[in-house]
C-alpha cells in the first residue's frame, strides 16, 4: 500500500507483480470523472492522512490474502491535484485462477474507499467546490441504485 | 476532571475549525464525547457513525477511552478512490 503525489503508472505497477505461478492478472483504476452529481467537475483534490491511511490499507491487503488464495496483491492511491482523466487508485491482483483475482481485486477496492482516510475535493466549472461526501458510502458499501448498468 | 487533549481535525472539518490542530481541555471520557464537545469547532451534523476516529495514530471506536496528553483525529466521512 503507497500514498503518491506523482503519476500513478499501472504499466511498471503491473511488473512489481509478476510470478511464474500466477495464471491470471486483475487490475482495477480508478479515473477523475468530469461530471459529478449533475455538476461538471474541473479537477480534484485528494486529502490523505498518510499514515493511518497505509496502515489501514496493508490491513485490508493483508485481510484480502486471508480471504482468497492470491498470489500478490498491492494498490497505491494518489494524493493531491488530479486533473480529470488522471488515475487516482490502482488495485492489482495476481493469483493462480481468475475467479480469486476478480474477487480478491474487488474487495480490495470497496474496502479502500469506505475505511481509508482519504477525502475528496471538486472544483466544478461554475467556480464552486466542495468536499465529496457520500453519507451512505461512509457508512457501509452499497450499490448507488440511480446509476443503471447496462445489460441488467 | 478536564483532560488536555490535541484534536486533530482533517477536510471540511479542519476548514470549519481553520486550524488543523489545537489543544483543548475537556472533560470528556470517550472519542465520543470529544467529538460531542466540539461541535462548534468542526461544524459537522452528521451522526457519528458516518465518522471516524482515532487515537494517537490508531483507528478508535467512538466509546474508547481518552486520557490526558492523548491526540485524537477527527475524520468526516471518507471518499477515497
Amino acid at each position: 500500500m503507497r500514498i503518491s503525489d506523482r503519476t500513478i503508472e499501472p504499466d511498471k505497477l503491473r511488473e512489481t507483480l509478476t510470478d511464474d505461478a500466477a495464471g491470471g492478472y486483475v487490475a482495477f483504476e480508478g479515473w477523475i470523472r468530469n461530471e459529478n452529481e449533475g455538476q461538471e467537475v474541473l479537477r480534484l483534490e485528494y486529502e490523505v492522512y498518510g499514515p493511518l491511511a497505509i496502515k489501514e490499507g496493508a490491513k485490508i491487503i493483508e485481510e484480502a490474502r486471508a480471504k482468497y488464495p492470491i498470489q500478490h496483491a498491492d494498490c497505491v492511491h494518489r494524493e493531491g491535484l488530479l486533473e480529470i482523466g488522471e488515475c487516482a487508485v490502482w488495485v492489482g491482483v495476481t493469483s493462480a485462477h481468475r475467479d480469486e483475482a476478480f474477487a480478491a481485486c474487488r474487495f480490495i477496492i470497496d474496502e479502500v474507499k469506505t475505511r481509508l482516510p482519504i477525502w475528496k475535493k471538486e472544483f466544478y466549472v461554475n467556480g464552486d467546490s466542495g468536499w465529496v461526501n457520500c453519507e451512505r458510502c461512509a457508512a457501509h458499501a452499497h450499490p448507488h441504485p440511480e446509476r443503471k448498468i447496462a445489460g441488467q | 476532571m478536564s483532560k488536555n487533549i490535541t484534536v486533530r481535525y482533517f477536510a471540511g472539518f479542519r476548514e470549519h475549525a481553520g486550524v488543523g490542530e489545537e489543544t483543548v481541555s475537556v472533560t470528556a471520557e470517550t472519542a465520543g464525547d470529544v467529538y460531542e464537545l466540539l461541535k462548534d469547532r468542526h461544524g459537522s451534523e452528521e451522526p457519528l457513525g458516518h465518522c471516524k476516529v482515532a487515537i494517537n495514530d490508531e483507528m478508535a471506536d467512538w466509546s474508547s477511552p481518552v486520557n490526558d496528553g492523548d491526540t485524537v483525529l477527527l475524520f468526516p466521512p471518507v471518499a477515497g478512490g
